[in-house]
């Protein structure tokens, strides 16, 4: 049972997580954005590395490394790329601003701890009492996901969903097994590739990257 | 053995296109490989089906008789398509618009797609048929944005993000039932928590709630790679613009490789929550989609629009029939999996040939296709016929029976609503295959249409044929992977 400094740390990883997620929604500025997800990134390794030495699992502390590197540099620095290829770039119109996108936060971070009643009834111990900030962190990505109209800002959504799933996974099982998380890391690491490519190919091609002029498929 | 050489043979052939400068034989070396995962498929079968269960990879990977028989169907699908690729892959080069090097990409990219699928039907532990699924995603992308035009990117760009975040709901579901299975007594640790017979030995003692929520989340994850309305959005854009023999490998077998982690996940939510809950998810997503699929049909101005639309309704009677999920709906269910894929990926085929010829897929721009192409235009024709789901052809034996489980189990109602939605995309379809097959168009001298074409396609169509005037090669093996599902 974790106790005492070691869930203080999970407790602050966990709450930074979520603050992340709320301040991807308050700022607009892209580059922000990145250091955001690299803050969380760092964020969910320490709360891997945690759970790792209270537990003495070595399984887990390779996870936190692989964690640190993918979520904490190697993601943020490829939408930094992205970024910078496109500098003053911001996030202009969202579709819903900002204070309302706040209000929004709040309903959902309610919401989550609604849903997350079913889990910790199962299991009430301090690390699942956590669970509803990382269904929150979910909520939050999904709401950025389809009000944010640059290519950037939604691929930020899609990673926020993402790290939202991981602390959950954290909280409530201390990680999937080894093989399954590497293999879920690069799938994530490969997506957000494939989605650079898609980036910078479409500025090469139209000269921006704002997906509300691409509207050429619909019924 | 056989089951680690089915992931060893389409990865070596794959990864043997790259390192080759692209010529015809690569392409035939590619569909040999793909013909080997047929007969290895076949042979893996032949054992299922006397309730032989094969493993490999020190049992990472599995093979009862619904991976053996999903094996067949990529298989079969598989070779259809690269087949149809060396067809693909010419025409781009003559046309200049892609050097040799991206036909070597293309065919690694196909080959590791089609890997990717194998190892998602065969894989023990369900949060490896996770990450196999998500890779499908990695591995299409590029391939449904081949033809680098502005409209390919959208769609490509649409596929990823709606597609990752759909999985990513999934893994979720995936997270909560490795949590739910942490708290069953003797339950096993460490990796085995999450393989798939462990899972459905512990199912009677997962804790409902947990699966409740989970379940939920994973039919809108996986859902939404099936092609299940409300997230079919991305589906029209990525199999329209992908090219052809993509897009049969997506619509004919892909969305049915997500399904078919539906229908894992239904066994162990089954016996967590009895057969009522996911009955409701089914039926619900299955009508929404027979709705999309209704409405959006009629307006359809694209031959590849049009059939992506038709996925999304077979998804939804497929949805449906497991809803009922009893023995003969399941059998139903996937020997309709079969005989969509084959339809399906006879018509992409085609479409991409008519694309070729014609030089464009819009429906209003072909006509008399009969007259003036009348292998290609018969094949189209024969296709349509057989995907509305007429006698000969498996899918009219299939949707009846799909329909008696229904009917069995008291979702009359939904079988009622489902027909009725089918009458509507019957007659669109039929408005827009007379258009194009027989409306008034030039007078031309009728052509020929390529063997490389025209073998493989009609062989598609009989053998879909076939399996509609008697299942008996695939019965033994249709039940017992039935049995797998019904429990």
């Amino acid at each position: 049972m974790i106790s005492g400094a070691a869930l203080d740390g999970v407790e602050l990883a966990a709450g930074v997580v979520l603050a992340g997620a709320i301040l991807a929604l308050w700022r607009k500025d892209l580059r922000s954005l990145t250091s955001v997800l690299a803050l969380q990134g760092i964020a969910l390794a320490a709360l891997a590395a945690i759970l790792a030495a209270t537990g003495g699992d070595v399984g887990l502390g390779v996870v936190a490394g692989v964690v640190l590197v993918t979520k904490g540099l190697v993601i943020p620095g490829l939408l930094a790329r992205v970024v910078r290829a496109d500098p003053g770039s911001r996030e202009t119109a969202p579709l819903v601003n900002v204070p309302a996108s706040l209000v929004a936060a709040a309903g959902l971070v309610i919401l989550s701890y609604l849903v997350a009643g079913q889990l910790t009834a199962l299991m009430p111990d301090p690390l699942t009492r956590l669970a509803p900030l990382g269904l929150a962190t979910v909520l939050v990505g999904f709401f950025v996901l389809v009000t944010r109209r640059k290519a950037v800002s939604q691929i930020v959504g899609l990673l926020l969903v993402d790290n939202g799933v991981a602390l959950l996974a954290f909280l409530l099982t201390a990680g999937v097994p080894l093989l399954v998380e590497l293999g879920t890391s690069l799938d994530v690491l490969l997506v957000v590739v494939v989605l650079q490519v898609l980036a910078t190919t479409m500025r090469a091609r139209f000269g921006h990257v704002d997906l509300d002029q691409l509207r050429e498929l619909h019924d | 053995m056989i089951v680690s050489a089915l992931l060893a043979v389409p990865l070596a052939a794959g990864v043997l296109a790259a390192a080759l400068p692209w010529r015809r034989a690569v392409g035939w070396t590619m569909a040999l490989a793909d013909a080997v995962v047929l007969g290895l498929g076949i042979a893996l079968a032949a054992q299922a089906s006397r309730h032989h269960v094969a493993s490999g990879l020190d049992g990472a990977l599995r093979a009862d008789a619904l991976s053996a028989f999903m094996v067949v169907v990529i298989g079969v699908i598989s070779l259809l398509a690269s087949i149809q690729s060396i067809r693909y892959l010419e025409a781009e080069i003559a046309r200049g618009g892609h050097g040799a090097r991206h036909a070597s990409l293309y065919s690694f990219l196909v080959q590791a797609f089609i890997t990717c699928m194998l190892a998602a039907v065969l894989a023990a532990n369900l949060g490896a048929l996770w990450v196999a699924v998500e890779a499908t995603t990695i591995a299409t992308t590029f391939l449904v944005g081949h033809r680098r035009s502005d409209k390919a990117l959208e769609a490509s760009w649409k596929y990823v993000l709606i597609c990752s975040v759909g999985i990513a709901l999934a893994f979720l579901g995936t997270v909560l039932v490795y949590f739910a299975a942490l708290h069953v007594p003797g339950h096993p640790t460490g990796a085995s928590v999450l393989d798939w017979t462990s899972l459905v030995h512990a199912s009677h003692h997962l804790d409902p709630a947990v699966v409740r929520l989970a379940m939920a989340l994973l039919v809108l994850g996986y859902g939404t790679k099936v092609g299940l309305a409300p997230m079919h959005s991305w589906l029209p854009d990525a199999h329209s613009q992908a090219p052809a023999p993509v897009s049969a490998l997506m619509s004919g077998v892909l969305l049915t490789v997500a399904f078919y982690a539906l229908l894992r996940f239904k066994v162990v939510a089954d016996g967590a929550l009895g057969p009522g809950y996911t009955r409701t998810l089914f039926v619900i997503m299955g009508l929404a989609s027979l709705l999309v699929a209704a409405s959006l049909l009629l307006t359809q101005r694209d031959v590849k629009r049009m059939l992506a639309y038709h996925s999304i309704e077979h998804m939804g009677l497929i949805a449906l029939g497991a809803a009922a999920g009893t023995t003969l709906a399941i059998a139903a269910v996937l020997l309709h999996i079969l005989g969509h894929g084959l339809a399906k990926a006879v018509l992409f085929l085609a479409s991409g040939e008519i694309l070729l010829v014609e030089g464009t897929s819009e429906i209003d721009g072909i006509a008399a296709l009969l007259a003036r192409r009348p292998l290609l235009g018969g094949i189209f024709g024969f296709g349509l016929v057989a995907l509305l789901g007429l006698p000969p052809f498996s899918l009219f034996v299939s949707e009846l029976n799909m329909i008696r489980g229904e009917l069995a189990v008291g979702l009359g109602w939904a079988a009622g609503l489902s027909l009725l939605a089918m009458a509507v995309i019957f007659a669109a379809v039929m408005a827009h295959g007379r258009h194009l097959l027989l409306g008034g168009g030039p007078d031309a001298r009728p052509s020929a249409t390529s063997r490389l074409v025209g073998i493989p396609l009609v062989g598609g169509l009989v053998a879909c044929a076939a399996f509609g005037l008697s299942a008996w090669p695939l019965q033994s093996l249709l039940a017992a992977a039935a049995r797998v599902v019904v429990r």
